[in-house]
Formats: structure tokens, sequence, C-alpha cells
């Protein structure tokens, strides 16, 4: 009886992985859904990125064609927005990590033995969501104005110079980028924190390696699944955001980034194809760029 | 001592006066210790009487609210973990799971700086059969494996004083045996200071020169695994290491060789010498194994305590032993080990039985009985589930 259950649960997955159409069944949905929704605009895309301009029609209409050109035309007019976008998301990720690890810290580990305090305190991580984030722009946008209360006291007490202004500056981007993916670079540090074992951290010390060291060779490596999960949750939908650096927020004419110039082609100048070639080529560079973090990371062999 | 060179030796460890008090509760009253360099010392008590805050005040990871540790005789309490020349292996090994094997064993070696980390890791898993793993992660050993690398992390650092927080809780007997047959070779070898915390009370007797019996923040007896065994002071080390057959009486009375007892109309006599108190209401014991079992009533002889008869409740076959527990009126019930000279069991469930024993084996006790009467509700051993049984059916008995 024994050796026969023995025998059948050894055999069983294969069988059951080669017949059953249960499983394709199951997943017929999320392909249909994927197919409908993410394939079918996607390629929809592409085909627009190489529209050529309608001989005969009117500005904005454009017939399928093998443009290729229009990439080139896109880099050569618009390169310095491409790199402003991903060094002002570099940027803004750096600074979310550096802000968000000692809260997600603090909150995993410190908090532990406090579970009030470390469920009030991630309420008060994800409160910000509860208002809408151009609400929250727009606020900073008052906050960081040449007229508000802040600034006008700053350059009273003459902590600022006089002529100092924050507004349209690629300060107030970067700081608005920050200050909106914050959560999302504190919430997975703090998932990845929470599970942070302190044995292995008491194991360095008794090894010799001071607080510094224990956290560099062990919190670091252990917390690097969050790590990896926080800054490509804050890098990616930065680098494409076009609220802050948008004129009406918080950015002027020199900090328009990617998302603003394909806003503006598509919704301003009606250059479609020039648009969807910007998405493309932004969608195409942050997926070489992920993929290469992501394997030099080494999160694939982490527990 | 600079932790950045080997411990020539194994230093002396010693606890002065140490307390130990968390929000809400005191793991250490009070706590004097002093374990000589190069000995195998083991912390022997049940979970919560405070052998792992023990530890780890000496490692450095807890602070004591009083007190003072010395190592080597310098005063290390308020160095950092870090900084003491102490190394430990975690009842949970804590091998770092995102480090290889080879990468676990050199840390310590590379955080102070030693020259050939590598090499002298290898060496350190070759002591301990796992070269050829170095590579693995700890994800990927099995539990003794990874309780060896823990040992072999450990090690490699040439510690003056090594802990050992129930190293081998969750290894199978025969790596268990095998372990502490390493452990006790690399000690002799090494010479270092062992302080070993367990609450297996085999593990404890077979590895360590000297036994320390801890229960509730503060040690009951220490000495020499067999002296604690013979000659149990209290009725805790008694029952805990161990199993005993315990008496309560009045001493009626005594002489320079031998002391009465009178529990409940038996007369028990035990030598003097091996009585804490002599006067009074005492309790004195004896071991089960010490105690032989007649199935006929057998004559007085001087020098030997008869009782009986009493009825045979239970019989345990355990293969090289059997265990008899006797209903005694009037004592309650005593436990009988017996080697199997015969092929099975001599007595049966039922059969009315004589028990006798040596005056020389008894040992008398100094707690003061009521106090002894009033443990059991706070420690959670076999023994003493035992003891509780046995109150339980002395109850029945009486009614």
């Amino acid at each position: 009886m024994a050796f026969a259950a023995f025998a059948t649960t050894e055999a069983q997955p294969q069988t059951a992985r080669r017949k059953s159409p249960i499983a394709l069944f199951l997943l017929l949905p999320g392909i249909l859904y994927l197919v409908l929704f993410f394939l079918t605009p996607l390629i929809s895309l592409i085909l627009t990125s190489l529209q050529a301009p309608s001989e005969f029609g009117d500005i904005g209409v454009y017939d399928y064609a093998f443009n290729w050109q229009n990439y080139v035309a896109v880099i050569e007019s618009y390169w310095p927005h491409i790199l402003r976008s991903f060094g002002y998301a570099l940027l803004a990720t750096v600074f979310a990590l550096l802000f968000s690890y000692p809260i997600a810290y603090f909150i995993g580990v410190k908090a532990r033995r406090r579970p009030l305090l470390q469920s009030l305190l991630l309420v008060l991580v994800i409160a910000p969501f509860f208002i809408s984030f151009l609400l929250r722009t727009l606020a900073w946008k008052q906050i960081l104005s040449d007229e508000s209360l802040i600034i006008t006291s700053l350059k009273a007490l003459s902590l600022l110079a006089p002529d100092a202004y924050f507004a349209g500056t690629p300060f107030a981007v970067v700081f608005g980028l920050t200050y909106n993916f914050i959560p999302f670079m504190t919430l997975p540090l703090y998932t990845a924190l929470e599970r942070l074992d302190t044995r292995y951290l008491e194991a360095g010390s008794d090894l010799y390696a001071n607080s510094f060291t224990v956290f560099r060779k062990v919190t670091i490596p252990l917390s690097m699944p969050g790590i990896v999960a926080g800054t490509l949750l804050t890098f990616i939908p930065a680098a494409g955001d076009y609220i802050n650096a948008s004129r009406d927020f918080l950015g002027g004419p020199d900090t328009q980034m990617m998302g603003n110039v394909i806003e503006a082609n598509f919704l301003v100048l009606l250059n479609y194809p020039a648009a969807a070639a910007l998405s493309i080529i932004l969608m195409a560079a942050i997926l070489v760029l992920v993929g290469v973090y992501v394997k030099r990371s080494g999160t694939e062999d982490l527990l | 001592m600079s932790i950045r060179e080997f411990a020539e030796s194994g230093a002396d460890l010693e606890l002065v006066g140490i307390q130990k008090r968390f929000p809400g509760f005191t793991a250490i009253e009070e706590l004097d210790l002093t374990i000589p360099a190069g000995s195998f010392f083991a912390l022997l008590g049940p979970s919560g009487c405070g052998k792992t805050t023990t530890l780890r005040l000496v490692a450095g990871l807890e602070e004591p609210t009083a007190g003072r540790i010395l190592i080597g005789g310098k005063d290390v309490t308020d160095t950092k973990a870090h900084q003491r020349p102490v190394n430990t292996v975690f009842q949970s090994y804590a091998l770092f799971p995102h480090m290889s094997i080879i990468d676990n064993v050199a840390f310590g070696l590379k955080r102070r700086r030693i020259a050939d980390a590598e090499a002298k890791a290898h060496e350190a898993l070759k002591l301990v059969e796992l070269d050829h793993l170095a590579q693995r992660r700890p994800a990927q050993l099995s539990g003794g494996q990874q309780q060896r690398v823990a040992l072999a992390r450990a090690i490699v650092n040439r510690p003056a004083l090594l802990l050992l927080d129930e190293p081998l809780g969750a290894l199978d007997l025969k790596l268990r045996r095998q372990m502490q047959l390493e452990l006790k070779t690399i000690q002799e070898e090494v010479g270092l200071t062992f302080l070993h915390v367990t609450h297996d009370q085999e593990e404890a007797m077979t590895m360590a020169d000297t036994v320390a019996v801890m229960n509730k923040g503060a040690i009951e007896q220490m000495g020499a695994p067999e002296e604690l065994y013979e000659l149990p002071r209290t009725a805790f080390v008694a029952n805990f290491l161990g199993k005993s057959n315990l008496f309560t009486g009045d001493v009626v009375g005594t002489t320079d060789t031998a002391m009465t007892v009178d529990a409940s109309g038996h007369r028990i006599t035990i030598a003097t010498a091996r009585a804490q108190r002599h006067q009074g209401l005492v309790t004195v014991g004896v071991r089960p194994e010490k105690v032989t079992l007649h199935a006929e009533q057998p004559e007085e002889v001087a020098g030997r305590n008869l009782l009986g008869p009493g009825r045979v409740i239970d019989v345990s076959f355990a293969g090289v032993s059997t265990e008899y527990i006797v209903a005694v009126p009037g004592v309650g019930t005593i436990s009988v080990f017996a080697q199997n000279m015969s092929f099975g069991p001599v007595a049966h469930e039922g059969s009315e039985v004589w028990l006798s024993w040596d005056v020389e084996h008894g040992f008398g006790l100094s707690d003061e009985p009521d106090e002894s009467s009033r443990f059991p509700a706070d420690a959670d051993t076999q023994s003493i589930a035992v003891q509780r049984r046995e109150a339980l059916l002395t109850e029945l008995e009486g009614s």
C-alpha cells in the first residue's frame, strides 16, 4: 500500500503536466486579454511609428509605410529630452532609495516589536495615495513657487539668496519625481526588510563585523530583492513621467522629459509617428536598462 | 587580546554578579560563574531558565543589567560583540543564505584581515568533512551539514572561547553522536574553552567536564557529570538529570555513618555523608537503576534498604533495559530500571514485588520538602511530568 502510494506520487506530476487541458483553459482569458489590450496596441504603435505623412492629406494624416527615418528624426531632435528623462529618473531613484531605506528599515526591523507603531507608520507611508497625484504635485508647485510662504520666509531669514528660485528648475522636477515615487520604493523595501532575520545580523557581529560591515555584507544583500523591486518601480514610471516635468506643474521649458515631448507630439503637433517612435524608444531603452540591471544585481540566485 | 590574531589557547571566563532583566521579567537573578581555560563547560536547564541569555551576554549580543563579564581576566562588559574573542555556534546556525559555504566560513577571518582566509576556511571545512561542498549555498545543504558548517565557521577563528547554543538540537541520533565526538576531539586538539548550552542532559553529561544545572535564572548545582548524577543536591537536579525516586520524611535516627528517615512508616537509610541535611523533614532519593526488583520477599540485610511489598503497575521494555513502575502503598510509585540479563521482563503488570537498594546509593537533598513539591508548576521537562503523574497517583491511592 505504502509502496504503491509512493510510486504514484512519483509518476503523477509528469503525466498531469503533459495531458491536462485544464491549465491551458484557465490561461485562456489571460492570454486573450493580453492579446487584445497589450499586443494589439503594441503592434499598432510600431506600425504608427513607421508611418509617413500622407502625400495629399491634411496635417495629422498619415499613411502606413516603412519610414524608419522617423526614429532618426526623433533622436536627432529630442536626444536631450531622452537623456534628461533617464538622468532625472536615475537621480529620483537614487534619492528615493537613500530616503526610503532608513524609513523601511525602521518600520520593518526596529519597530518589529511594536506592531501598532509599525502599522501606523505604514499607513503614513501610504497616506499620500489618498490624495490625487495631480493635486499633490500642484501643492508642491505652490510651495516651491517664488511667492510661497516658505520661500519668502527662507529669503527673509537669509537662508536663501534673494534671487534664488525653484519653480521650473530641474531641482523642482527631480524633487517632485522623488516625492511622488517614494512610496513605491518604501513598500518593497519594507517587505524585504520585514522578513530580514536579525539572527544573521547577530551572526555577523559575532564574526567580528562592525555594524557598518554587517549592514554592507549582510543587510544590503539580504534586502536586495526589495532594492531591485523598489528601484524598478521608481525608475520605470519616473522615466516615462510627464506630470512633474510639465510646465503646468513643477517643470519649465528646460526640464521637458520624454513624456512631455510624446504628449506634445501627439496632442499638439499631431505628429503621431514621432510620438509613437519616441514611445518605442522609451520602452526599448527601459527594457535594456532593466535587463542589464537585474542581471547585474544578481537577484536571480537570491533566496 | 587583539582580535586581529588567533587565540593562543582558551581563556578563562568569569561572570561576576550578572543580572539580566527584560521588560516584565528577570532572566537571570544573580549569576557568578568561573569557567577555567581549556575546559568544556555545559550549562544545562529547561527552556526559559536563562541559559541562552547567559550565552548571549557572553557573546555580547545582550547587555547585562548588572555585573561584569571577564574573558581571560579582561573586563569585556562594555566591549561590543564584534570585538570580543568569542565565537558562537547558533542554535539556528544562522548561515548567511546569500553566501557560499566557503564565504560563510571565511567571513570572520576576512573581517579580521587574517592572511590566507580562503585556505584556512578550506582547512576548517576539511575538519568537518564538507570541503567538497564549499561552493554550495547553505539552502542546498541538509540540516546536519549546515550544523557542521556553522561549527567550522566558528572554530576557524580560533576564538579563546567557543559558545555552543544547543548545537546538536536539530540532528538525528547518529549524526548527533558523530558531532559530539567531533566536538570533543576538536576541543582536545585545539584546547579552546567551550561553553555549551543545552536542555539535553545526555548531551551535557557525555560532552562536558563540568555541568552546571540552571533553573529559574540561577545555578542549582555545578560539578562533574558523575558527581551531579550520583549526588544531586536538589530535587530539581535529581529529576532534571535523569530520573529519581524521592521520599520525604522525618529523620528518626542519625549515626556517624547512617541516617534513617521515616517515610510514611517505611524506614529508609542513607549514608550520612551523602545527605545535605541531617534533621527535621528531609527528602531522600535513589536512582531507578540502583534499585533491585525481587519477586519474593528477600531477607533483611544490613546495609540495604528494603521496600515492599508493592505492585507492578507498568512495564516498559526498552531493549537494553526494562523500566518497571512499582506502586508501594504509602510511598507512591517507584521507578526501577533493570538490565535485561535474561530474555524479556522478569516481572509483569500486577505482580507483587519487593524492592531493595544499597544504603550507599541513596542521597539526601538540601531543599525544604515543601519547596520540592512546589516546583513542578513552573518547569517543562519530562521528568516533571513524571513527577506530576506520580503525585496524582499518590493522591488517588490516598482517597
